[in-house]
């Protein structure tokens, strides 16, 4: 080439390089793309994996996989009216559209420089014709489920109620810390990546240690110091908004699935679908929960910690270590919170304030069985949670929560000791 | 780093509308939680009512003045509501039960049923325009010294925010040293006694917190029109837990304590805020790891550390009175 040739070339390159710059960065990389997210009762589960094409009059253009967290962007040559097709075949089990005949959108028009959003929305894979029986039967088994996650993140609160009368806020992030310490243990890349049925008993340990932490750390030097319950109370919140704002530092606001279990697809029992991870939850917080129940008839400081529930100071003069049961209570409220924290996440999301969206739902199964009682706490559960879930019957679906705190409402009003609890002076 | 813009950042943010807004809500939760002791967490409801029994009452038609009576008397309603079930209850079930009724309320606004009337998740905007038609100052002039400067509108809004704060301010005092506050601080001290003494406690109990959820209202009102704009997701009750932050910051049961609780915890705030930014901006090895929503959870954090660290060493706050503070046995 000659030595004018290249000078020539050399400009021209420079000038389109200046030109084509602000162009570029307005005009350049037309693309199509969206999240996949799962509408699963409440939850915004990403869906990852799934299989997007884009084609234009029949001529497939590009095809790209939903990557973490559900999001997906295929490059698309330029301006125009595309077709844009979810390969239903890539979803996972039990996860469908919403609208079985939105699989191909078949107009979807992008402008100059524009990075055109898409929605497809994914729902669970039984939308489609469900008789009044089955959908009655589907919400009874989802309430059970919901009650056995509350029921086990209830216990703890309404036995640390029982022995020491703080009604800690902070039940919230015990609830939050086991879902998020599985997930460490389970999928983060940080973590040893341990299979799901394996994380939990660590998530759990994570659950005992922050009780112990808690009672020793805080609360136990709180007593010492004679700070009022309802002081305790105000602080118990200051400590719920610390820990949940460091959870969403550390853990960020995306929700998360634990991939093992993820979509499973319902099988039928008695005509009924179920998803199997549900039964499991519900089967394991029952054993549990007759553990608890056992521990507290017959152990040793299961017995004390009901003497001290009952009347510490009488408990105390007659030989019960009342500090060391009050910090067994701790570790065990912990790490059934964990556990209940950890099913949670398993049937809806992992996020950084899932605890505290169900502390009330949990509040309301304690008052409900009546405050510090541990059986309460187990039957209040149950019955708060499937009401919650019965009643998206009648009411929309955004509004279920409301329903389970009108629940709580009304017990106050009507049997304010709670259908287990002794009748004492609550006013 | 620039201390200087930290400083003036800091201080325009704390004498901003905002600021004016969370002081008289807080004038409101001192005369509940303060004075007579009610442990009122779901105090964002009464705001919440306040702001949309204005926003709904414009949008229908009716004219600012009207909404804004309808959502001062929407939230002492909302006391009576709730007061008088409730207030026979325990401090610890009083907590539970406001707490769970002021969600209700939230989700019931944002409901698909509610859609007609409150516009759901969107909110109502434009209910607020004849009270900007009234400002005396220009808009979008800036008004001011150097870079410590308003514009006009924000000016306008301040200007009324305040005189709220300090005409809210004499009416509790008034309210307070009346009779009828010595027997509101007495049933805080005392209930038993008080009742023994042939106190109707339970009038008293339900008066305050009617007063104090109509005054939240009118906080309600004053943030919404600042923002032109209501949405049932802003009224979250990290909003009632931030208020408790305030009161117990400046000292619940002084008359002064909500304004210097709210002056203090905003400069606070907004000046660990304008920190972050520059030290963001400025100081390379920040900037790597500190991201801006970092910042702002970091703030949250502080504030919730700073609810324990207060509730524990100095539970009076910066105005009480150790002797009278309450909160002690339950």
């Amino acid at each position: 080439m000659s030595r004018r040739a290249r000078f020539a070339w050399f400009w021209l390159a420079t000038i389109t390089i200046v030109v084509m710059t602000p162009l570029a960065s307005f005009a350049a990389g037309e693309s199509i793309g969206g999240t996949l997210i799962q509408r699963l009762e409440d939850e915004k589960l990403p869906i990852e994996g799934v299989t997007i094409t884009v084609s234009q009059d029949g001529n497939e253009i590009g095809a790209g996989e939903s990557a973490a967290g559900g999001k997906w962007e295929i490059s698309v040559p330029g301006a125009g009216i595309y077709q844009v097709r979810l390969e239903t075949s890539t979803l996972p089990d039990g996860v469908a559209l919403t609208d079985p005949d939105k699989e191909e959108l078949p107009n979807v028009e992008v402008r100059d420089g524009q990075t055109k959003k898409v929605l497809f929305p994914l729902g669970e894979g039984i939308v489609s014709s469900v008789s009044t029986y089955e959908r009655v039967g589907f919400l009874f088994v989802a309430g059970l489920k919901l009650g056995a996650i509350i029921a086990l993140s209830a216990v703890g609160l309404s036995l640390v109620f029982g022995v020491t009368g703080l009604v800690n806020f902070a039940h919230a992030e015990m609830v939050t810390l086991g879902a998020v310490a599985a997930y460490f243990f389970h999928a983060s890349p940080a973590g040893p990546q341990w299979p799901l049925v394996v994380a939990v008993f660590p998530a759990v340990l994570v659950g005992v240690a922050f009780g112990w932490i808690q009672e020793r750390g805080l609360w136990r030097p709180l007593r010492a110091r004679h700070t009022g319950l309802v002081a305790m109370m105000v602080v118990s919140i200051g400590l719920s908004f610390a820990v949940r704002n460091l959870i969403l530092i550390f853990f960020g606001g995306e929700p998360r699935a634990y991939p093992d279990f993820a979509g499973q697809a319902p099988i039928e029992i008695l005509g009924i679908p179920m998803v199997p991870k549900q039964l499991i939850t519900i089967g394991v917080s029952l054993i549990v929960l007759a553990g608890v129940g056992l521990f507290l008839q017959r152990s040793r400081s299961g017995t004390a910690m009901r003497a001290v529930a009952d009347d510490a100071d009488l408990a105390e003069s007659s030989g019960i270590n009342v500090d060391r049961i009050i910090l067994i209570t701790w570790m065990l409220a912990g790490g059934l919170a964990a556990l209940g924290g950890t099913f949670f996440g398993l049937n809806q999301a992992i996020q950084w304030d899932m605890g505290f969206k169900l502390l009330l739902l949990i509040f309301a199964a304690v008052v409900l069985g009546g405050l510090g009682t541990a059986y309460g706490a187990m039957v209040g559960g149950f019955i708060v949670g499937v009401t919650v879930e019965m009643s998206t019957l009648i009411f929309p679906n955004e509004l279920k929560t409301a329903v389970g705190l009108v629940l709580l409402i009304v017990i106050l009003l009507v049997k304010p000791q709670g259908l287990l609890g002794k009748k004492e002076r609550i006013g | 780093m620039d201390w200087g813009s930290v400083l003036i950042d800091g201080l325009l943010s704390t004498i901003g509308p905002i600021t004016a807004a969370y002081a008289i809500s807080a004038i409101g939760l001192n005369l509940q939680f303060g004075y007579a002791g009610l442990l009122n967490f779901g105090h964002v409801a009464f705001m919440l009512v306040g702001a949309y029994g204005t926003a709904i009452t414009v949008n229908l038609g009716g004219p600012l003045w009207l909404g804004i009576i309808v959502g001062i008397l929407a939230a002492a309603l909302l006391g009576l509501l709730i007061g008088l079930p409730t207030l026979r209850l325990r401090a610890d079930y009083l907590a539970i039960t406001t707490i769970a009724v002021a969600e209700v309320i939230r989700l019931l606004v944002r409901s698909s049923w509610a859609q007609p009337l409150t516009n759901g998740v969107f909110g109502i905007q434009g209910f607020a325009d004849s009270f900007f038609d009234l400002n005396p100052f220009a808009p979008a002039e800036l008004y001011g010294f150097g870079t410590f400067v308003v514009t006009g509108r924000k000016l306008w809004v301040m200007l009324v925010g305040w005189t709220l704060v300090v005409l809210l301010t004499l009416l509790v005092r008034r309210l307070i040293k009346s009779p009828w506050g010595r027997v509101l601080k007495a049933i805080r001290e005392d209930e038993d006694a008080t009742i023994a003494l042939g106190k109707n406690v339970f009038a008293y109990k339900l008066q305050a917190l009617m007063i104090g959820g109509a005054i939240a209202g009118i906080a309600g009102i004053l943030l919404a029109v600042e923002q032109r704009n209501v949405t049932p997701d802003a009224y979250l009750p990290k909003i009632t837990f931030i208020l408790y932050v305030i009161v117990i910051l400046g000292g619940a049961g002084t008359i002064l304590g909500p304004i210097v609780g709210a002056v203090v915890f905003q400069f606070l705030f907004f000046t660990i805020d304008a920190l972050m930014v520059n030290a963001q901006a400025n100081i390379g090895w920040v900037g790597d790891f500190l991201t801006p929503a970092a910042a702002g959870q970091i703030k949250l954090v502080l504030v919730g550390v700073g609810m324990m660290v207060l509730m524990i060493f100095r539970p009076q706050g910066i105005l009480g009175n150790k002797e009278e503070a309450l909160i002690d046995e339950r």
